[in-house]
């Protein structure tokens, strides 16, 4: 029992549409564990189900051990200081600087005087690139540098759990670069448990102590990145490779395209 | 059939909505205060919310009262009664105009305002990722802003009807040439401190409370996508004014009315 985060048959369902249908996942205490799947799968929504931000129709998920649905509000605030989360937008407050907004969890949460506050800021900010833009407000950032800036909040507080939803998206080679090695180091320096998900498959590939792989509604796919790569589904293997045909769904599930097309030629 | 299924389903919508929207108003009353943090937020949020309808405030309540004086010596003069233009236009102004029109200012000055921003927080993932940084959002945007509009709008209400007064000696003293004297003498007699200000201080109060209630639910409660933030805001500003006039005419009715 090792493990930081435990999903044990979670169903959720948004309205009529079943986004997961039973799935278990494990992640251990220390470690980077990926989880990819094609668009719309439910990857934001897992991480909001983790953050008990939403709740699952059955199922359970445990933080340290402790049942994060049913906790009472006190007590899941209680547990969210020890996890962080970059938004897939960044979800930068854009009524203050880049500076203030790494610094707001610190002044929130801490008592620490404002000459450390700003050391810790500006060290964080340096760690992604991005201390030179301190002064800047969020609407004078571009997307990548948003989303650097909103990871370097994110990690300000260094908390036990980070969940990263998509922090490659958006960055060049050089700072996709940057950022991995920062992921990276966050977790062999200070231990931290990472959930990163991502569409990145090699770089992820290269950080990951562990892979999930989400497809219609179930885990299609786990294990080191090794096991992934030499894995014998097919479902596995068009998703690493990208190939439009086969048994992953690409299109959101419609009518086929021929009935549509006839449907609405046949109503002139 | 269907009338009766579809007016059941907006029933329940309302019931729902005025549920949530009681949540949010005890979430955000009752946060746990934290003085040292609270107070400077809500400084900020008055200087937002208040200092900055002052302008409007200042202009609206001039010409209200210079209106008002207009209207009022040209009807008083008939009956050779132009000595109670003073109590004229300042009962008006403490009694009604002043808190009302300084609602309805504020509803679409800064009630829409206030919609807007906090929609706009909601659609950008602020308020969540607030949440998932274990900070309240009623306690850290809702509740700063609902105070500060419960505390600005009395004071603008003050400050409507003083320039409103004024304007009414430009107009009335200085241009139709009432006297000075009898302007203010008369109605420094007239005007009952209980019965007139401070009445008129409570119905801006409920004002504030219900107007400032009503642009922070909205927008707290709205559709995250730009079309749900219109709408938000226009709502705001028509519910609160409904909410005004409805209210106005209860709380005139259990005030002044003698039955
Ligand atoms: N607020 C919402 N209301 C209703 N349905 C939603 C809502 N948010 C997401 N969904 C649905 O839930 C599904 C999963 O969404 P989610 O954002 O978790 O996908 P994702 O895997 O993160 O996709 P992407 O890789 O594009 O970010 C989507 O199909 C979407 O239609
Ligand atoms: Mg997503």
């Amino acid at each position: 029992m090792n493990d930081l985060v435990t999903i044990d048959n979670l169903h959720f369902s948004r309205g009529d549409r079943t986004i997961y249908e039973g799935i278990s996942l494990n992640i251990p205490k220390g470690k980077t564990v990926a989880v990819m799947g094609p668009s719309g799968i439910g990857k934001t929504t897992l991480l909001r189900l983790i953050g008990g931000q939403l709740k699952p129709d059955s199922g359970d998920i445990l933080f340290k051990g402790q049942s994060i649905p049913s906790m009472s509000r006190t007590s899941l605030y209680k547990a969210r200081r020890q996890m962080s989360m970059l938004f897939q937008s960044g979800a930068l407050f854009t009524d203050m600087s880049v500076f203030d907004n790494v610094a707001f969890p610190l002044r929130e949460h801490t008592n620490l005087s404002e000459s450390l506050i700003r050391l810790m800021v500006l060290m964080k900010l340096q760690s992604v690139g991005l201390r030179g833009a301190a002064d800047l407000m969020p609407s004078e950032l571009s997307g990548g540098m948003a989303r650097r800036a909103a990871l370097a909040r994110a990690i300000a507080l260094d908390p036990e759990l980070i969940l990263y939803d998509e922090p490659f998206a958006g960055q060049d080679p050089i700072s996709m670069g940057v950022l991995v090695k920062l992921i990276k180091e966050l977790n062999d320096a200070l231990n931290l448990t990472s959930v990163v998900v991502t569409h990145d498959v090699t770089e992820v590939m290269s950080i990951a102590d562990y892979v999930y792989i989400l497809a219609d509604k179930h885990i299609i796919g786990s294990g080191t990145p090794q096991e992934i790569k030499q894995s014998e589904s097919e479902l596995v293997q068009q998703f690493l490779h990208g190939q439009a045909d086969g048994p992953v769904p690409f299109h959101f599930p419609a009518n086929t395209l021929e009935d549509e097309l006839l449907l609405t030629g046949g109503t002139k | 059939m269907k009338a009766l299924v579809s007016l059941g389903a907006s029933t329940l919508d309302r019931i729902a909505a005025l549920g949530r929207a009681t949540a949010i108003l005890t979430g955000a009353l009752f946060a746990k205060p934290t003085p040292m943090k609270s107070f400077p937020l809500v400084l900020k949020q008055i200087y937002v919310v208040g200092v900055q309808s002052l302008l409007i405030i200042l202009v609206s309540g001039l010409f209200i009262g210079m209106v008002m004086a207009l209207q009022a010596y040209t009807v008083l003069v008939s009956y050779g009664a132009e000595d109670s233009l003073g109590p004229m236009v300042a009962l008006s102004l403490l009694r009604e105009l002043g808190p009302v029109v300084t609602a309805l200012l504020f509803a679409g000055r800064a009630g829409s305002a206030l919609t807007a921003e906090i929609g706009l927080m909601k659609a950008t993932e602020q308020l969540s990722s607030l949440e998932m940084m274990a900070i309240d959002p009623l306690r850290r945007v809702i509740a700063p802003r609902f105070w500060a509009g419960v505390i600005s709008m009395p004071l603008l209400a003050i400050i409507f009807s003083t320039v409103g007064i004024l304007g009414g000696h430009a107009v009335g003293v200085d241009w139709l040439g009432v006297d000075s004297g009898s302007y203010w003498s008369i109605m420094q007699a007239t005007v009952e401190f209980n019965q007139d200000v401070v009445n008129g201080i409570i119905k801006s109060l409920v004002f504030a409370f219900v107007v400032t209630w009503i642009a922070v639910f909205k927008g707290y409660d709205a559709v995250p996508t730009s079309e749900g933030i219109s709408k938000a805001t226009t709502q705001t500003v028509v519910h609160s004014s409904l909410a005004i006039l409805g209210l106005d005419f209860v709380l005139t009715a259990l005030m002044f009315g003698t039955y």
